[in-house]
């Protein structure tokens, strides 16, 4: 019975939030992109986004790249490279905590902000507010987990973790056991984890596909458009419609 | 050389009555929706004062417009690409609502619902966006209307830089005009550089600035690179909206809204061709007060063969040239001089210009000491100063403006001679550099203001680009895909959903 759950929640919930993440985030670019965009509170108050913002924004970044590349490059680069588990459970607890603290500082910046600000708090929609605080409940498992894993230092259970991932990843049948026996505490960051993935084409977090990386590399600063076929200017056709 | 065309405006302030009736049309289209309550694509200003959104010209504050670097180079005032993006998680020189006001509406049910009661019932404000009681209205869209206010607070406005401003806080000495302001749909926009999605862009064919619906992802920084604070960030649909020139009619050769509506006839609307080869050329000169120069160096003279034969080799269609020949703008600003552009400073290259009012002689009680210059006042003893007048149109270079009012001055005193005294005085064409021929013209265009002469609109070829069959049947000028705003209203229970209109944004 437990093994039923366990590859119900770590073997099939994985591909089925994924697939969702995929197709619906394909399907909303494609059908709904009026919807697609930020969401920005900040012209409505200033107060508490400034500091919220940048600090929760930057310590997600740093704890998504961590994660990002901690749990998906191959165990054996890690191994090619010299880099023992213990010392690599190290650098993330170290960092992971330091950009989780900033991280976790500004989401409840936010979160205040967006639960007693009368003006944000009645043009927040139910999926603006679930976000933030499924993100605040995962930051909380993500930083105590901090602690399970401080009773163990040799790496075991990160490496556990890691299989899962790039299991799933590559498709590998019952890529559920490696993580039956993990602390309950990092289950359910999995599970919210992926839960935040299932939501992800329902909501704000869409702006993340979007993050303007483009405009590092546009040239020069205008951008002009015309209707008129095989015309010398720049940029893209218009739509008709627009 | 790369010509391109631009479909320009000219207000001529000299005949603003301030009725805001430009305002309020342009409103009843545009913004009566949620999210854009607070927002004016065009507002009218009583100046001198601190205007909408507070201080909106004192770029030291909101970082608006270009900066040269010491390279010579122009950026953005808010830094260049690098420094934009660092700013993305929280824009530091974005207004909040209360800068521009927090829209409210009034309880107007209770003045019908309000019990027997010994006072009369009154309908108190409530915001329109928390939805909560407004004790007291503290700001508004025009609050300084007609001077409203102390002067201490109203002469912060940046136009008096250079200026000895306290003795015009005294009553004698007190002046006013009226500046109606829009999108400039600048040559050189700031907001378009400042844009990480590159959903702002320039039309090439008419060279509206518009902004692509689909493609912005509020990330609010066009606000804060637009030094005239014409882009305003939509709240409630997270999308910056702006001015658009009203291209639905500007296509179908209609003047604007705010230009059909205007009773005071002040709004002139025609094609420039302008050189775009030499945009970044004119945007970077050194010294401010030589933009105004450079600008008008760019504007190409659409009776020169030589420009007509690269016009139609840039794919100008022959109406928009013929257009730009007997371009209203074309007459005011490069052939009169009497229309300048709106803070060159700023490095925007705007196209909505302006003529400068002229106004009572200053203490014209003080008879005789009244300075005279042949049967014509003194410029500079015109009750606005001119100084004032040129911090606003010409980076504070007052020679142009001077030239501009001695024109008009020029006009009326010739036009008096012709229709009263039956003389016709080329003295006077003559001595600010016209002829009585221009000064007729002048006279035809800026007095009496017949609408075929105020609007030049050549129609848009936009069957030469687009497929008209695509468009049939479409939702016409809506958000979103197609028709639809996103969101749909999924009734279990097989009630008939609410009828739409398709412009509405609920």
């Amino acid at each position: 019975m437990n093994d039923t759950l366990n590859h119900i929640a770590f073997g099939w919930y994985p591909y089925f939030a994924l697939t969702v993440f995929l197709c619906g985030s394909l399907l909303r670019y494609d059908r709904e992109q009026y919807t697609w965009k930020t969401g920005s509170s900040q012209l409505l108050r200033r107060r508490q986004l400034t500091w919220g913002s940048n600090l929760f924004h930057v310590g997600v970044l740093l704890i998504f790249a961590g994660h990002f590349f901690g749990l998906l490059t191959p165990i054996w680069v890690w191994d090619m490279l010299g880099v023992s588990h213990s010392f690599k459970q190290g650098v993330a607890i170290v960092v992971g905590g330091v950009a989780g603290l900033m991280c976790l500082v500004g989401i409840v910046m936010l979160t205040h902000r967006r639960l007693t600000d009368s003006r944000i708090l009645k043009h927040s929609s139910f999926g603006d507010i679930a976000v933030l605080l499924l993100l605040l409940t995962q930051l909380l498992l993500g930083l105590s987990s901090i602690f399970v894993s401080l009773g163990h230092m040799d790496g075991h259970e990160m490496v556990k973790l890691m299989s899962w991932a790039q299991g799933i990843l590559t498709l590998q049948p019952g890529a559920s056991a490696y993580v039956a026996d993990v602390h309950p505490i990092f289950k359910a960051h999995l599970l919210i984890g992926m839960t935040i993935f299932l939501v992800f084409p329902f909501t704000r977090l869409v702006h993340i596909w979007s993050a303007p990386v483009w405009y590092l590399g546009r040239r020069g600063y205008q951008v002009v458009r015309t209707h008129r076929k095989g015309a010398r200017g720049v940029g893209a056709p218009a739509q008709p419609a627009e | 050389m790369k010509i391109r065309a631009q479909i320009a405006m000219v207000l001529n302030l000299d005949k603003c009555i301030g009725c805001h009736t430009c305002s309020v049309t342009c409103k009843n289209v545009w913004t009566s929706r949620e999210g854009m309550e607070y927002a004016w694509f065009n507002n009218v200003e009583t100046k001198p004062g601190i205007g909408y959104p507070k201080e909106w010209e004192n770029q030291t504050k909101w970082n608006g417009g270009w900066t040269r670097k010491s390279n010579g180079k122009i950026q953005p005032k808010i830094g260049g690409k690098w420094r934009v993006l660092a700013k993305i998680f929280a824009n530091p020189d974005l207004p909040e609502i209360d800068d521009y006001y927090e829209p409210f509406t009034f309880d107007y049910e209770h003045l019908q619902t309000a019990g027997e009661s010994q006072a009369m019932p009154t309908a108190r404000p409530r915001s329109l966006i928390s939805g909560e009681r407004m004790e007291k209205i503290e700001w508004g869209p025009n609050w300084e209307e007609i001077l409203g206010g102390e002067f201490a607070k109203r002469s912060k406005d940046a136009n008096f830089e250079g200026v000895q401003k306290d003795i015009y806080g005294a009553f004698e000495n007190t002046f006013m005009m009226y500046l109606p302001r829009l999108c400039e749909h600048c040559l050189n926009p700031a907001c378009v550089a400042s844009c990480p999605s590159g959903a702002i862009y320039k039309r090439e064919e008419d060279g509206i600035v518009l902004i692509d619906q689909d493609k912005c992802r509020g990330w609010r920084m066009c606000v804060s690179g637009c030094p005239y604070k014409k882009i305003y960030y939509n709240w409630s649909s997270g999308k910056s909206e702006k001015c658009i020139f009203c291209y639905p009619r500007i296509e179908a050769g209609q003047p604007t809204v705010c230009s059909e509506t205007c009773v005071g006839r002040i709004r002139y609307l025609g094609v420039v061709l302008y050189d775009a080869d030499r945009i970044e050329e004119a945007a970077s000169c050194k010294d401010e007060k030589d933009l105004y120069e450079a600008q008008l160096s760019i504007f190409l003279d659409p009776s020169d063969p030589k420009v007509i034969a690269q016009a139609r080799a840039d794919g100008i269609a022959e109406a928009w040239i013929e257009g730009a020949r007997k371009s209203p703008i074309w007459k005011m600003a490069m052939e009169w001089k009497v229309a300048f552009p709106l803070h060159p400073e700023y490095r925007t290259l705007p196209m909505v210009w302006y003529v400068p009012p002229l106004s009572p002689i200053q203490s014209a009680a003080e008879a005789g000491k009244m300075g005279l210059d042949g049967a014509m006042p003194d410029v500079r003893s015109l009750r606005i100063p001119l100084k004032y007048l040129a911090n606003l149109l010409t980076a504070g270079d007052e020679a142009p403006v001077a030239t501009g009012l001695e024109r008009m001055l020029a006009m009326r005193a010739y036009m008096r001679a012709k229709t009263i005294d039956g003389v016709i005085d080329e003295n006077i064409a003559k001595k600010v550099g016209l002829t009585g021929a221009q000064i007729e013209e002048m006279y035809q265009l800026m007095a009496i203001a017949n609408y075929e002469d105020r609007f030049v609109i050549p129609t848009t070829h936009r069957e030469a680009g687009t497929n008209a069959l695509d468009l049939r049947g479409s939702c016409g000028f809506s958000f979103g895909n197609g028709c639809s705003d996103g969101r749909t209203e999924t009734n279990l229970f097989g009630q008939p959903k609410k009828a739409r209109n398709p412009m509405e944004i609920v």
